[in-house]
């Protein structure tokens, strides 16, 4: 049902954590619907130079927050505002139809840490 | 530890003896039981015979003409809903069943919804429970059937059948149980429970997939469900899948001779399994009923922060089969609706796992399940938003 690539990514996800002062946090979707992920970044002169995730959801939710994290460290701002979740899908060689939601999720949780850091003017938020 | 199967509430393995008793019927008397005038066709008949006499008297039918074959429980379900519908229509047009019903009674219930009749949907407690009182007060003079299903498939609650039997009986409303999962695991006696009809289905009692049954207590009129031939007292024609019911007749048997040696089995084993993961993990919750009101053979937790899904598919690489509720798992929007139905809010009954053990689960197999899960589940919360500040 899933890709290698996707059970790669699930089995042994990159960039699993919480980064302590992050400037940019994003967190979308809801646990009603089953998925939750929330991203953290670290920004330097509009360089994303690390970004971690949490996600609560499934194997495709995993994954993709995975790939989506992969694909944007070490990338600028507005680069990484390119991602779309076609790019994760294909990136992880497809997903079952019932799962492209989750790459939409991931597209969004990128998007939504990028404006936090944008809102934030790129300050360290105390209350994160 | 190689692969270990805990999901034994989805489906069993075919026993040999039964693989054995199906074989004759493809190759040797492979006879149409409807050609009568030689030999073979008489055989298939004569056994067709045999293997109904057989099943009607391991679920206590008083006649053998009560049982008819059918491809799946499903279709039995189907079949006792909408066939009693379109038959007593003239009389009423409500219906009461259960929010926490297999989905081919619901699915049933909704499509003739739309044909114009009534369905109540009882609620249940936080077990699982069905209130008898709740059925007696939903009866209405327009109410033509009540279907409760004899034990839930998904978190093993056993339903009061027996008192719902003499309200339905009281209120002269036709009674039908989904006993799918109870078969083999509680004694089943359509007599001494009082019902009027009753499903079953061969592979979850280490019978074949494709073949069940419903039982039809004479005197209950039912529409018919597929029109062609005389098979089935004219009510389900088809050329019967005698190999399928010989398997069908023979895993009854088998399970019908050793229910109690085999639940007091997988009763041990549950236990076992339940004990282990509620001390090795936080934040869990048994889903249905404790000890004696739950199938001996079913377990079901919830594990908070995580997803169900998830965690089929990192117990499935240490080999192990289970199932889940969560809305990935199953394939659509909303977590189980048997979860719903017991209260759980979304987040907890996404976070589900069904494990069932079998009457060949060994102790090994549950202790290699208790020392794999719990890693699964720390490393799946310490992924997890929902888990962050929890621990600190």
């Amino acid at each position: 049902m899933y890709s290698e690539k996707v059970m790669d990514h699930f089995a042994n996800p990159r960039n699993v954590g919480e980064i302590p002062d992050a400037n940019a946090i994003g967190e979308v979707g809801n646990a009603k619907c089953g998925d939750i992920m929330k991203i953290y970044m670290d920004i330097e002169d509009n360089i994303i130079k690390d970004v971690k995730f949490k996600t609560f959801g499934c194997g495709a939710a995993i994954a993709t927050s995975s790939m989506a994290t992969e694909m944007v460290k070490g990338k600028s701002v507005d680069e990484a505002l390119e991602l779309t979740n076609r790019a994760v899908m294909e990136a992880l060689d497809g997903l079952p139809t019932e799962k492209i939601h989750c790459s939409v999720l991931a597209e969004e949780a990128i998007h939504s840490a990028i404006e936090d850091y944008k809102k934030r003017g790129g300050k360290v938020n105390e209350n994160k | 530890m190689k692969s270990v199967y805990m999901d034994n509430n989805a489906t069993t393995y075919v026993k040999k003896e039964v693989l054995d008793a199906m074989l004759p019927y493809f190759t040797d008397i492979y006879g149409n039981a409807s050609s009568k005038f030689y030999r073979v066709g008489r055989e298939a008949e004569q056994a067709l015979y045999t293997l109904r006499e057989s099943v009607a008297k391991n679920i206590g039918a008083e006649h053998t003409n009560e049982i008819y074959f059918t491809g799946s429980g499903c279709e039995a379900d189907n079949w006792a809903v909408k066939g009693i519908a379109f038959a007593h229509r003239n009389k009423g047009n409500h219906i009461i069943t259960s929010k926490i019903e297999h989905h081919a009674i619901l699915n049933a219930c909704e499509y003739l919804e739309k044909q114009g009749f009534d369905v109540t949907y009882l609620d249940v407690d936080e077990y699982g429970f069905v209130k008898p009182e709740d059925v007696e007060a939903a009866v209405t003079d327009k109410t033509i059937l009540i279907t409760i299903m004899t034990a839930n498939n998904e978190i093993g609650t056993i339903e009061p059948i027996k008192e719902i039997a003499g309200i339905a009986k009281k209120h002269k409303v036709i009674f039908h149980t989904d006993a799918v999962q109870a078969i083999g695991h509680i004694k089943i006696d359509v007599k001494e429970i009082g019902v009027d009809m009753l499903s079953l289905s061969a592979h979850k009692f280490h019978g074949p997939k494709g073949v069940g049954a419903l039982y039809i207590r004479n005197g209950v009129k039912i529409d018919n469900l597929i029109h062609g031939g005389g098979q089935e007292r004219g009510k389900r024609a088809a050329t019967e899948n005698i190999a399928g019911i010989a398997g069908m007749a023979k895993a009854l048997e088998i399970a019908v001779e050793d229910l109690e040696a085999n639940s007091a089995r997988c009763k041990k084993m549950r236990d076992r399994l339940i004990n282990g993961i509620r001390t090795s993990i936080p934040y869990c919750r048994l889903n249905g009923p404790e000890d004696e009101g739950r199938l001996c053979n079913n377990v079901n937790f919830s594990f908070q922060y995580v997803e169900g899904e998830s965690i089929l598919m990192m117990l499935d690489m240490k080999n192990i089969a289970a199932s889940s509720g969560s809305a990935c798992a199953s394939g659509s929007l909303d977590p189980s609706h048997v979860l719903m139905a017991i209260g759980l809010p979304h987040e907890i009954a996404h976070g589900s796992l069904r494990l069932s053990v079998g009457e060949d689960t060994t102790e090994e197999e549950v202790d290699y399940v208790i020392e794999t899960l719990p890693p699964i589940i720390q490393r799946l919360r310490d992924m997890s938003p929902l888990y962050e500040g929890v621990e600190k």
